[in-house]
């Protein structure tokens, strides 16, 4: 596990707060083994797939339907305590940190396919359901659901939801957001809503859109309407095995200028394919320094043709190898090395650092460039692993956290990567969220005017500020800054400088 | 090893004897892609009853929280069934983390009464082959003279306490046993000389299924060594964390079987074999025995993985039939063993395989989990029952005793069943074209 560096929490003035009294009611609504209270298991709890950010919580409840989350909810409210929901605790940017004076909710045991309605190709799930799941309830009456993040074995609808998750075939396909119709979502004050609508367009402003991505910061969702595509007649997959990232960057780039648009364009560096070959042994080609795995998918003749452009284009870059899927098998251990990639990094390293960040797909072979200068410059390692189809780049800064100022230097390195992505003209998270992780560097990409806009969007949900408080925003304004009741009014609305929402 | 624990110089869960070591923990980067592999978080839904969770009660452990009453509940919930290791992108040895705590909690944790009467009870049974042919007969009494139905009848049987219960409803029919020879003679040409590990359970109540193992092998041109009174390989106590017990159990078997004499150990229960591959570990600090660990273990194999490697040579007569295939989790994902079973049976003409859906999950077997822990275990075996019956097969083939027992017991509380048989049973009726009915028919 990586070294635990307690994160920072905002050590805000918080009005006493009566928990026990809380907990009572928690115990009222809840099965006795749904309220955790014992500190060596709340502990388990302490962090989620970002195990660098680590505060225990007060207390956690395993809700096991709809209204018993409106109960805790309109719970805390009442009582003024800050909560934190969670799905499989999978997220990379620490979203689900809990708050040690706050309740953290888990949708783990509300894991119910509730519909499967093929003929109007849409499900109905709780946030628990694991996202593969979906897709496997589906699979029997050739649909699927479309979003396929790399943990989708594990990681939860709900936490697509709040994560607005993508995966490989976003490329082609979107994010969670292009797959959800409605949800149903316990607002921070208790109440249960829905929002979006059954139908595919829904008059009015989009507040389902203002949701999914919402990083948990506007309420807990409770029921998700997806939408379920038809399974692509045909499906493609190749390997390409070029000499360097240069070549299978300029076979992306060209591929995509042609007009083809591939479900899936994946590149991965010499050193993340050594973790991958060691974790899973995928047998990629032997000495490559970098791999694309390219997938086609639509109607077979449409995919056979564009099938062999691609072969080519890879060809005319300089891939030395092209290997193409013969079955479902074989397409399985191709994409096995690609999803293993994150955890199998782990072979090669005791500790790393995901990062997550978006470029313009035309500067991968500038930007790829400084970061393998920053590397050089640092001491420190760092492997690639890319959506390469939309420029969401994914480099693992390696390093061991017991070597004195290792940490500090790979966070550095890591945040350089950050600015050198936004020089560029892109973005510091493509998928994995702001979370407590990436807070620091909302600054760098918004002004102060973009934050407050958005903070006033969250106040319309949150007013009190007791939903997911510290996370995506540098600092809460507007409409309270700490959790608790308000009391009294807020000095900046007594000046008649600020609305309250 | 001495009973007493030995204190460490520092507060926290575990001694300095054998501590779960801080370098596999920090292996874990709490991904969470054992969760869904796991059973009991399948149960529960809860991170303390999953491996990841365990996982992190261990750090607490080493960083100073005490072996408290709820981190030894979560160690116990565990099944052993090692899906989070197949699962595991990180390559953690979450095996050897289990194995190290269950003996810190053996050794260190005070049980409630009853808790450790139980425990005694079914390591001065199960352990002892002798002691469970001896049970035989009273078995076999109580079976057939009606006393068994008497008592389900008189609802007699629903007072008793629930371990009790699970222990009788688990008894497998009794069958004659045929006694094996000390060697059996391969048939044709001589390819390879393999001594056979006979164990606990599957001598004494599947006698047949070490029967077709040594015809089987011989068949494919085996000379097959059967050292009689072998005594336990130490599989079920070092699951339990009874490390000392066995250590004494391995001594033993390498004293009785020597690996000098022969090509393969082989072995047909999946649990057994996963512990004789690791012996090295478990006599790492014996100097006597540490070498002899490590060459006996080399040749292991299991019975399937053995007769994959060496090739078919033997005639397959027909079976016509369906049947399913159950992976054992000590074979699947304690020895990674899963394509060979399958090519094997495959090879048989007219025999078609069906795979039971989600068979990654552990039946609640798991040793002897199902005799301690009833209530999940009988949950696991009512969720595989479901899938089991739902291929719609003829014969269900599972390699491990424990599990036949398990399913067999939870289609029951369906009031469904299926015959059973071990995979080496249907290549020796295939080999032998017997039928399958000498498999389903008896």
């Amino acid at each position: 596990m990586q070294p635990a560096s307690t994160a920072n929490q905002t050590e805000a003035e918080t009005a006493p707060t009566d928990l026990e009294g809380l907990i009572g009611r928690f115990r009222e609504a809840l099965a006795p083994e749904s309220v955790i209270t014992d500190p060596q298991r709340l502990r388990t709890y302490e962090c989620d797939g970002l195990a660098s950010y680590r505060v225990v919580p007060a207390v956690v409840v395993l809700p096991e339907n709809a209204d018993q989350v409106g109960e805790i909810v309109a719970a805390c409210a009442e009582y003024g305590i800050a909560f934190v929901a969670r799905g499989s605790g999978t997220g990379l940017s620490a979203g689900a940190l809990p708050r040690s004076d706050g309740v953290l909710i888990v949708t783990s045991r509300m894991r119910r396919i509730l519909e499967v309605d093929v003929a109007n190709e849409r499900a109905v799930v709780e946030p628990g359901v694991i996202n593969l799941d979906v897709t496997k309830a589906a699979a029997p009456h050739g649909y699927y659901f479309a979003p396929d993040p790399s943990s989708q074995q594990v990681c939860s609808v709900g936490g697509n939801v709040a994560e607005n998750s993508g995966g490989a075939h976003c490329l082609k396909y979107g994010f969670t957001s292009n797959h959800v119709l409605a949800l149903e979502v316990v607002t921070p004050d208790g109440d249960t809503v829905e929002l979006g609508g059954r139908a595919r367009d829904v008059p009015g402003y989009d507040l389902m859109g203002a949701f999914v991505g919402s990083e948990g910061t506007l309420g807990v969702v409770t029921k998700i309407v997806v939408r379920l595509l038809r399974a692509p007649e045909s499906v493609q997959t190749l390997l390409a095995g070029f000499p360097s990232t240069d070549e299978a960057g300029g076979a992306v780039s060209k591929i995509i200028a042609e007009g083809i648009t591939p479900a899936a364009i994946e590149m991965m560096d010499a050193l993340s394919i050594e973790a991958a070959e060691q974790a899973v042994r995928c047998g990629y080609p032997e000495g490559a320094g970098a791999v694309l795995v390219v997938e086609l998918d639509g109607p077979a003749p449409e995919v056979e043709h564009t099938f062999a452009e691609v072969q080519r284009h890879c060809r005319d870059h300089g891939a030395f190898e092209v290997r193409v899927a013969a079955d479902d098998a074989e397409r399985a251990m191709i994409w096995k090395g690609r999803k293993s990639a994150f955890a199998a990094v782990g072979r090669i390293s005791p500790d790393y650092i995901v990062q997550d960040g978006v470029i313009p797909r035309t500067a991968l072979p500038e930007v790829l460039t400084r970061i393998s200068a920053l590397s050089a410059e640092s001491g420190v390692r760092v492997a690639n692993v890319f959506h390469a189809g939309d420029g969401n780049l994914h480099p693992l800064v390696l390093f061991d956290g017991s070597e004195p100022g290792a940490v500090e230097r790979a966070e550095e390195v890591s945040g350089s990567i950050l600015d050198v992505c936004l020089a560029h003209g892109g973005s510091i998270t493509g998928e994995h969220g702001v979370g407590a992780d990436k807070v620091k560097y909302m600054g760098r990409m918004f002004t102060e005017q973009d934050l407050d806009t958005m903070q006033r969007v969250r106040c319309a949900f949150d007013p009190d500020n007791r939903c997911n408080p510290g996370k995506v925003f540098p600092t809460p304004r507007l409409c309270g800054e700490a959790p608790g009741q308000r009391r009294g009014v807020h000095p900046l609305t007594e000046a008649g400088l600020a609305d309250q929402f | 090893m001495t009973e007493n624990p030995i204190q460490s110089a520092s507060e926290g869960a575990f001694d300095a004897f054998h501590t779960p070591q801080r370098e596999l923990v920090d292996d874990c980067v709490h991904c969470g892609f054992c969760l869904p592999a796991c059973p009991t978080y399948e149960l529960w839904g809860e991170e303390m009853d999953s491996p990841r969770g365990r996982i992190h009660l261990m750090e607490s452990g080493l960083d100073g929280e005490p072996l408290s009453g709820s981190m030894v509940e979560h160690f116990d919930n565990c099944l052993g069934c090692m899906a989070c290791v197949t699962a595991c992108p990180s390559g953690v040895d979450y095996g050897s983390l289990i194995t190290q705590t269950r003996a810190q909690v053996e050794r260190r944790h005070q049980r409630g009464f009853w808790e450790r009467m139980l425990r005694s009870t079914i390591f001065a049974l199960f352990p002892y082959p002798r002691r469970l042919r001896a049970l035989r007969g009273p078995l076999a009494l109580y079976q057939r003279s009606g006393m068994a139905e008497l008592l389900k009848r008189s609802g007699l049987l629903a007072k008793l306490p629930p371990h009790m219960r699970t222990m009788e409803s688990l008894a497998p029919p009794v069958r004659r046993a045929p006694k094996l020879p000390e060697r059996v003679k391969a048939r044709g040409q001589r390819r390879a000389v393999v001594g056979m590990v006979t164990g606990c359970v599957q001598s004494a109540f599947f006698p047949d299924v070490n029967a077709a193992t040594a015809r089987v092998l011989a068949s494919e041109g085996c000379d097959v060594v059967i050292p009689p009174a072998q005594g336990c390989c130490g599989a079920l106590s070092e699951h339990s964390g009874r490390e000392a017990e066995a250590v004494k159990f391995a001594r033993g078997l390498l004293d009785k079987l020597h690996a000098a004499d022969v090509d393969y150990v082989v072995i047909n229960s999946a649990g057994c074999g996963s512990t004789l591959k690791e012996y090295p570990r478990l006599l790492a600090d014996d100097p006597d025995y540490a070498a002899r660990a490590e060459h006996f273990s080399e040749r292991v194999r299991d019975v399937s993985e053995l007769l994959d490697e060496l090739g078919t040579v033997a005639e397959r007569h027909p079976l016509p039939g369906r049947i399913a295939y159950h992976d054992a989790c000590h074979l699947s994902h304690g020895q990674g063993i899963r394509s060979a079973p399958r090519a094997l049976l495959r090879e048989i003409p007219e025999l078609e395989l069906s795979e039971i859906n989600r068979g990654d999950i552990c039946c609640g077997s798991a040793g002897v989990y199902n005799l301690l822990q009833p209530q999940a275990a009988g949950q696991l075996g009512d969720r595989k029952a479901e899938n089991v019956a739902d291929t719609g097969a003829d014969l269900l083939i599972t390699a491990n005793p424990g599990c036949s027992m398990q399913i067999r017991t939870a289609l029951e509380r369906r009031g469904e069943s299926m015959p059973m048989a071990h995979t080496v049973e249907v290549l020796d009726a295939s080999i032998r074209g017997t039928g399958v009915k000498s498999l389903s028919e008896r």
